[in-house]
């Protein structure tokens, strides 16, 4: 059992400050969806999670199983068991996806990676790409290289789904994606939680995610802060009512 | 003729004042002279490297020494491969696809001692490529390795150092005649090391109406030669030439291509790369020439540059009148992998038609944050994340090669120069 905690954390991006106080405390196996309109500061907070170069914590503190994560460089994030997908996946031309895999996964500890029974990482790709609906064909291409913005959020998915960290955070996973690519996507994470205790933070606007992948809890964010925590009915509350209960004024 | 000076337009930003042609003299190679086992070796290796190849030429300071023809069908076929005299005496065979050549261009005239020539008859498709090496001699810099012994070898790379340097002018024809399709890999080499050397090659692609052509140029001279190189390509009507020019070695390393769309229809792919390292100047120039209508050509011109080395990429399209629905584009990608290094980007455009598509982009600059970031989210360590990202570069570029057989000796040879600039691994680079 691990545990992923966020507590009051405050970050900056371009010299502006974004994320104003969040606290989150995430256990393996749970689904905590963070909901927020544009422009809240969901992908900044993704960021300053993985510890992106230009996103900078300003107060506060990001531990997995109590180890202080904050300064620490992304990679060493990633390899003490964080995963970000991106909102939008970065093309990098002539790196293979097999490559960078096989790289990521050099580095990894043992205990990230329980499960994969011993399996060639080529066997995981195609194993995890058939359980997302994702083509064969652009498991030989570079990174993210002609692929179309659906295309690429299953590419990260299907990344998430070898590499096996302990916590992701996904950011606007279900966009541009259709109901059926949402469908098996969030199916895919679903199993993670219960195959190796995936622990979720997924960021979107939309609850559509959230009904697919079976929240536990819901985070409401605006203007940088958590202004509701609750059950799933509280996305369902969101739906009907819109954010605006919750904007600065209202 | 004056040799050009760094006044005229084409040969700014290069070092081309510091040139003394008395430090030089041609290498006077007999047919008879004995080969170095440096050279040996590499041929030995490039053949190792395709062993799918149709032929293997062996040119030492542009004498054509050693003909192995791998495909027997060549021969039966009409496909000419060999020195001048393969042609049977047919007269003013060069200077047709180069017309109006420079003071370089007069030298290698002037000095050639043969020319190599690949001769493709109508509606013959070659399968295997025909490669031509190239070794040039520079002034011995080092003894002779003790590790082989015996023969009275490095008589190619005479010269005395501080003294007179060798010099020497590789010619090559190719031409692909109407409906004839091949593929050239024409390598430039030299001893490795830092030892004195001038080469000045020059070489002329001819593509026939509805000829195709894919032609690989590689150069591989070691650091301390001057290698001033001029191609140039004529594309008949509905033709299609596809080239792929790398440039690594040498001190200074110019290479000049140009490519004239001359019969409607045609179309050219234009691809090069070049790795600067060290203090290396590479200056790459490019001439996309259509001077008839409906013509395509798409040139990608990708550098790095580490150390203190430099890089001048300067490409012109032209579209003379006549050349209408003509479609030309042009992308020069540089990366700066250091503080001390510095790539210059010129691209230009003569438009003297109106019913045409034209775009040049160009970009100059370091590792992009965005890819690092990204790969070391996956928990790579950002010095490999680098890596992996100018490895990708050239990659992106290598695996497009015209000439799909040479790949292999393009990605080797890239990686070898990769690795010791950037203390690289190579292993699971290319997965
Ligand atoms: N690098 C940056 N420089 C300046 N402002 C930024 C930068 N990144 C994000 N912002 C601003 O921060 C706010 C939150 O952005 P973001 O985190 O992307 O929101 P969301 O993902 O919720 O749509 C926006 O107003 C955005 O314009
Ligand atoms: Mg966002």
């Amino acid at each position: 059992m691990s545990i992923f905690e966020v507590e009051g954390l405050h970050a900056s991006a371009g010299a502006r400050d974004v994320v104003k106080g969040v606290d989150l405390t995430v256990r393996s196996g749970e689904v905590h969806v963070v909901m927020g309109p544009n422009g809240s500061g969901k992908s900044t907070l993704a960021h300053a999670l993985m510890g992106r170069p230009g996103t900078s914590v300003t107060a506060g503190s990001i531990r997995l199983d109590g180890v202080e994560l904050t300064g620490t460089p992304s990679w060493k994030r990633a390899r003490a068991g964080l995963f970000l997908a991106l909102q939008q996946p970065i093309e990098v031309p002539g790196v293979l996806l097999e490559a960078a895999l096989t790289e990521a996964l050099a580095g990894r500890s043992g205990a990230s990676q329980e499960g994969d029974g011993g399996q060639s990482i080529d066997d995981r790709l195609k194993q995890e790409a058939a359980a997302i609906g994702f083509d064969e064909r652009f498991l030989r291409r570079p990174l993210n290289v002609d692929l179309s913005g659906g295309e690429r959020k299953r590419n990260e998915v299907l990344q998430l789904g070898v590499l096996r960290p302990k916590f992701c955070v996904l950011d606007e996973i279900d966009s541009g994606l259709d109901v059926d690519a949402v469908r098996a996507v969030s199916g895919r994470i679903e199993r993670a939680t219960s195959e190796w205790g995936l622990g979720v933070i997924a960021v979107t606007h939309f609850h559509r995610l959230l009904r697919e992948l079976r929240a536990d809890k819901v985070h409401v964010l605006v203007d940088g802060r958590i202004v509701a925590t609750g059950g799933p009915e509280l996305a369902e509350e969101l739906e009907r009512t819109g954010y605006g209960a919750y904007e600065p004024g209202a | 003729m004056p040799l050009p000076s760094e006044k005229e337009e084409v040969w700014r930003y290069t070092p081309i004042d510091e040139l003394r042609l008395d430090e030089f003299a041609p290498t006077a190679t007999s047919a008879a002279a004995p080969v170095s086992a440096s050279a040996q070796r590499f041929v030995v290796g490039v053949a190792a490297d395709l062993p799918e190849r149709g032929a293997l030429l062996g040119v030492l300071d542009g004498r054509p020494l050693t003909v192995s023809v791998q495909d027997a069908q060549l021969s039966e076929r009409g496909v000419r491969v060999g020195g001048l005299q393969v042609l049977g005496g047919e007269p003013d065979v060069l200077g047709r696809v180069l017309t109006g050549g420079d003071a370089l261009v007069r030298l290698n005239d002037a000095f050639h001692p043969d020319v190599v020539v690949v001769d493709v008859p109508a509606r013959t498709v070659v399968d295997g490529p025909i490669v031509i090496v190239h070794w040039c001699s520079a002034e011995p810099a080092e003894p002779a390795e003790p590790a082989e012994p015996a023969e009275p070898e490095e008589q190619g790379e005479r010269g005395e150092p501080g003294g007179v340097a060798p010099a020497s002018f590789p010619r090559t024809l190719v031409r692909i005649a109407q409906g004839a399709s091949a593929e050239v890999v024409e390598i430039v080499a030299g001893p490795p090391g830092s030892a004195r050397s001038l080469v000045v090659p020059v070489t002329e692609l001819s593509v026939a109406d509805g000829a195709h052509l894919s032609y690989v140029g590689l150069q591989v001279l070691g650091a301390g030669a001057w290698h001033l190189a001029r191609l140039a390509a004529v594309a008949g009507r509905d033709a299609t030439l596809r080239t792929f020019t790398v440039g690594l070695g040498g001190s200074y390393d110019r290479s000049r291509t140009d490519a004239l769309a001359d019969g409607a229809g045609s179309s050219t792919e234009l691809r090069s790369a070049y790795l600067g390292t060290g203090d290396q100047i590479h200056d790459v120039r490019t001439l996309q020439d259509h001077a008839a209508p409906h013509t395509t050509s798409d040139l990608l011109c990708k550098g790095a540059v580490a150390g203190t080395s430099r890089s001048v990429y300067s490409g012109l399209i032209r579209v003379r009148r006549g050349a209408v629905r003509t479609e030309a584009f042009q992308t020069n990608h540089n990366l700066v992998l250091d503080a001390g290094a510095h790539a210059d980007s010129v691209p230009n455009l003569d438009i003297q038609e109106n019913d045409v598509r034209c775009s040049h982009a160009s970009t100059v600059g370091p590792i992009d944050e965005d890819q690092r970031y990204y790969l070391e989210s996956r928990g790579i360590p950002p010095s490999r994340a680098e890596q992996l990202i100018v490895l990708g570069f050239f990659d992106d570029i290598v695996e497009r090669s015209p000439v799909p057989s040479a790949i292999g000796r393009l990605r080797q040879e890239v990686g070898l120069r990769l690795a010791d600039t950037l203390g690289l691994d190579l292993e699971g680079a290319h997965g």
